[in-house]
């Protein structure tokens, strides 16, 4: 049990140092949006959503009314949709329970980190789970605090780059899956298909549908690929 | 350090808003059975994710397309070394180090 907690923490790593950079960022600009300490902790604790905790400091200082922010907020987070599900199969021996408790920990990071385990043909415990899901969260928390209090004092963090930590994540996970996968011209076309239209329909899209409708239609593509290239064994 | 009513009820909402499409799916779909067909169209969501969200980090700001040569040139390393070692931590570095040179 806390042997699985411990790896899943280590796993996580590359997750905090893009949360401690990205956190940090988010909470020099909710402090700067006219929120306080308190409130940038409050929004780090129980939404605990980076992109969705942005773009609400900006509609909070806009003085939107409640329900456009909540409904905003619905928008940009839907797309854990599909990863909760696409995560369902590696939990199903675990208790419904304990899948809430870690569901509601998801972000893409911690998702794309233990979907690289399951690929990479390791198991997923619950207390894996945990370990990576608390190392993600404490993290968030404390550097979007940190950013809170400190960020005025200490100017540009982007200098050293670290803002730049989880781009280089979506990037490498990206890589290995791609290589992990045995179909890998399948794969590549599935990457190409979800990327060309991700920049084609961020254009047309409010909000952050580009993401979900992209995944929807490159991951149909990659299974009708598979079935028509396959069909026999499928 | 106070929280304004207003923030608090954005807070509790966007909370609600937000936990459910995380759990809902793990906790149904993980007790059923799901049809093999369904399961091999879920396997390809992460990377169609992955190269949905890598292509909005690369290729736009503020919902607009952007050539933004620092990350695009910052990625190759990324990509080389997460190619050549499967090392995902190594990876990250390579990536944060380029970006910190290209800032110089």
């Amino acid at each position: 049990m806390t042997e699985g907690f411990a790896a899943g923490a280590r796993a996580g790593l590359p997750v905090v140092l893009g949360y401690l950079s990205i956190g940090f960022a988010a909470g020099v600009v909710q402090r700067a949006a006219g929120l306080s300490v308190a409130e940038i902790a409050l929004l780090s604790l129980v939404v605990y959503a980076g992109s969705a905790q942005f773009v609400a400091a900006g509609m909070i200082a806009a003085a939107s009314p409640v329900a456009a922010v909540v409904l905003t907020v619905f928008f940009v987070n839907l797309r854990h949709l599909l990863l909760s599900a696409a995560l369902a199969p590696a939990l199903a021996r675990v208790p419904a329970w304990k899948n809430a408790l870690i569901g509601a920990q998801l972000t893409d990071e911690t998702f794309v980190v233990a979907w690289s385990r399951v690929a990479g043909g390791g198991a997923l415990s619950a207390a894996w789970m945990w370990g990576l899901n608390l190392a993600a969260y404490l993290a968030w928390a404390a550097a979007t605090v940190a950013g809170a209090v400190l960020g005025e004092a200490l100017g540009d963090s982007r200098r050293l780059g670290f803002d730049y930590a989880l781009t280089a994540m979506f990037a490498a996970l990206l890589a290995l899956q791609i290589r992990a996968v045995p179909a890998r011209g399948r794969a590549l076309a599935v990457a190409i298909a979800a990327a060309g239209l991700a920049l084609v329909l961020a254009r047309v899209l409010p909000g952050n549908w580009f993401v979900i409708v992209a995944t929807l239609v490159a991951a149909t593509l990659g299974y009708a690929l598979e079935r028509w290239t396959s069909a026999p064994k499928s | 350090m106070d929280v304004r009513p207003e923030v608090l009820m954005i807070a509790l909402g966007a909370a609600l808003v937000t936990v459910v499409p995380r759990v809902l799916p793990l906790v149904v779909l993980a007790r059923l059975a799901l049809p093999p067909g369904l399961r091999a169209w879920l396997a390809w969501v992460p990377i169609a994710v992955l190269a949905a969200l890598t292509a909005a980090e690369l290729g736009l700001q503020q919902g607009e397309l952007a050539l933004k040569w620092r990350e695009l040139v910052a990625v190759l390393p990324v990509l080389a070394i997460a190619a050549l070692t499967r090392s995902l931590i190594g990876a990250v570095i390579a990536g944060v180090a380029a970006m910190a040179l290209l800032r110089v």
